[in-house]
């Protein structure tokens, strides 16, 4: 694409892995760019600043998702896997698919989970309260959701790593043909045929989300294929997501103690410390829209075709917005955060994203008294997620 | 400018200024109203920004969308025929006036 005369260029490759482990630089100099830039070496446009990425990632009008999410623009290119029918689809084909998996996900049919959240999040620090020292990434972050999660959704099949795994592909495939998106698409033969299977009905209990899922089938709101695709959609962004949102939590909490003191004295604080640990880390850095038809933003013009980034992170920590973006405060309740998105492609699944964390801050809030680092935290880049690769920690008991 | 008039479940009134496209949840946050919460941001996903729109402006408010009424159902407080998300009533000059009643609960 050509932009317009009017759009400012930032010379920055977005997808260096530099930048993706630490990205905080680079959503600076996007900010400070202007509304919305041209990045020449992907031939496209990127905005970071809180405003103008709410408007374009919310207008599900001019800037689809049918075109895809990532760089590739499915209407050049074909996507690595059947498109999902649920965020790589506009309305009206959308609206369909998305009212069978926002029922499936409401806050009342979740209430029946709470318990379990709640008991197996207790015995998860327990367990680490005995052990002191451990691997926060593998043995609480990953731990947690690919254990209550299958459960929620009624799977019969399951194997953490390649549920986690399964994530890791489905976002770098956003990104460009670089070194992580190759290595994760190396793993394809052994995953994607599992995933497939295990999404199967005869895979599914029938008390579970899963259930849910092809009862609307039944019902003739949407055809077999597709409830086995919208279950596959559960996987695809159920898991890493979660996984990544409980390590970011644990970080935020044993680099800002006064935060965690705070959450101990008041476990009422698990909310709105989640919605402050989805802005402060964005557990989604990146996600794209392409243009459908030639408009104009902030007073810049974005012609039709065009890929528009929006780096959800960055407009998370946007000081216009939020003054002091840089300053982890547990009592903001940073209400509009982009962390699951806007709009009718905002996260359907953040209801038990919610439920999740909330049983695990809890947790901590009640059992640990110190939570502290045992060695460097280290970042896995990611073409659209920013998560912890490795995260030692030590909790005291209280 | 356009008012609205928050109603709180046990009858304490807050008249605001609103702006114009913004949502009636939208509105109440900015203005620190109190009585809704709008935890997902407007993606009509946590029915907790549920309120009562007043007889008298039940009609001028519009209805309630389908997917609307669906997630209305997760709403903790009682549901009656003047329920709304009021993240999906839209401010617009035409409501100034609109007065709003807020339930006792969101969670």
């Amino acid at each position: 694409m050509k932009p317009s005369n009017d759009t400012e260029i930032l010379d920055a490759d977005p997808y260096d892995i530099g930048i993706l482990s630490n990205p905080n630089d680079y959503y600076a100099r996007l900010r400070a760019k202007g509304p919305v830039v041209y990045i020449p070496k992907y031939s496209v446009l990127a905005c970071g600043r809180y405003e103008e990425t709410r408007q374009i990632f919310g207008d599900h009008t001019r800037f689809v998702s049918s075109r895809g999410v990532g760089l590739n623009d499915f209407r050049h290119e074909k996507p690595w896997r059947p498109a999902s029918i649920i965020l790589e689809v506009d309305p009206p084909f959308h609206t369909r698919t998305r009212k069978v998996m926002s029922r499936a996900l409401a806050p009342k049919v979740l209430t029946q989970f709470k318990q379990d959240f709640q008991e197996t999040a207790d015995r998860l620090v327990d367990a680490l309260l005995e052990r002191g020292s451990f691997e926060a990434v593998s043995d609480f972050a990953e731990a947690y959701p690919t254990t209550v999660f299958p459960r929620a959704l009624g799977m019969r099949d399951t194997d953490a790593r390649r549920l986690v795994d399964y994530g890791a592909i489905v976002f770098n495939a956003l990104g460009p043909d670089n070194e992580i998106r190759r290595a994760a698409m190396a793993k394809m033969p052994d995953i994607v045929p599992w995933i497939t299977a295990a999404c199967a009905r005869e895979r599914m209990s029938d008390d579970g989300l899963g259930a849910l899922i092809y009862a609307a089938a039944d019902e003739g709101e949407i055809d077999a294929a597709e409830a086995a695709l919208l279950v596959r959609s559960f996987l695809s962004a159920g898991v890493d997501t979660t996984v990544t949102g409980i390590g970011s939590a644990l970080w935020c909490l044993a680099a800002h103690p006064h935060a965690f003191e705070a959450l101990k004295a008041n476990p009422d604080l698990a909310r709105p410390c989640f919605e402050e640990v989805l802005r402060f880390t964005s557990p989604v850095h990146t996600f794209a829209r392409t243009a459908n038809v030639d408009s104009e933003v902030a007073g810049i013009r974005i012609p039709e075709g065009a890929k528009i980034l929006c780096v959800l992170g960055s407009a998370n920590r946007d000081p216009a917005k939020w003054g002091d973006p840089e300053t982890f405060r547990i009592d903001r309740n940073p209400q509009g955060h982009l962390a699951f998105g806007v709009g009718i492609h905002g996260c359907v699944g953040q209801n038990l994203a919610r439920a999740e964390l909330e049983a695990v801050l809890r947790a901590l809030a009640r059992k640990v008294d110190r939570i502290e680092f045992d060695g460097p935290a280290v970042w896995r880049p990611n073409n659209a997620i920013h998560a912890l690769d490795r995260l030692p920690l030590r909790f005291t008991a209280r | 400018m356009i008012k609205i008039t928050f109603v709180s479940h046990d009858g304490r009134k807050v008249t605001v200024d609103a702006r114009d496209g913004d949502s009636v949840m939208q509105t109440a946050l900015t203005k620190s109203v109190g009585g809704i919460v709008g935890e997902c941001g407007g993606s009509m996903m946590c029915a907790t920004c549920h309120c009562y729109v007043d007889e008298a402006w039940l009609e001028r408010a519009g209805v309630r969308s389908d997917s609307e009424d669906e997630i209305l159902d997760s709403a903790v407080a009682e549901i009656r025929p003047t329920s709304r998300l009021s993240c999906q009533i839209s401010v617009r000059p035409e409501l100034d006036g609109l007065v709003i009643h807020l339930p006792a609960a969101q969670q």
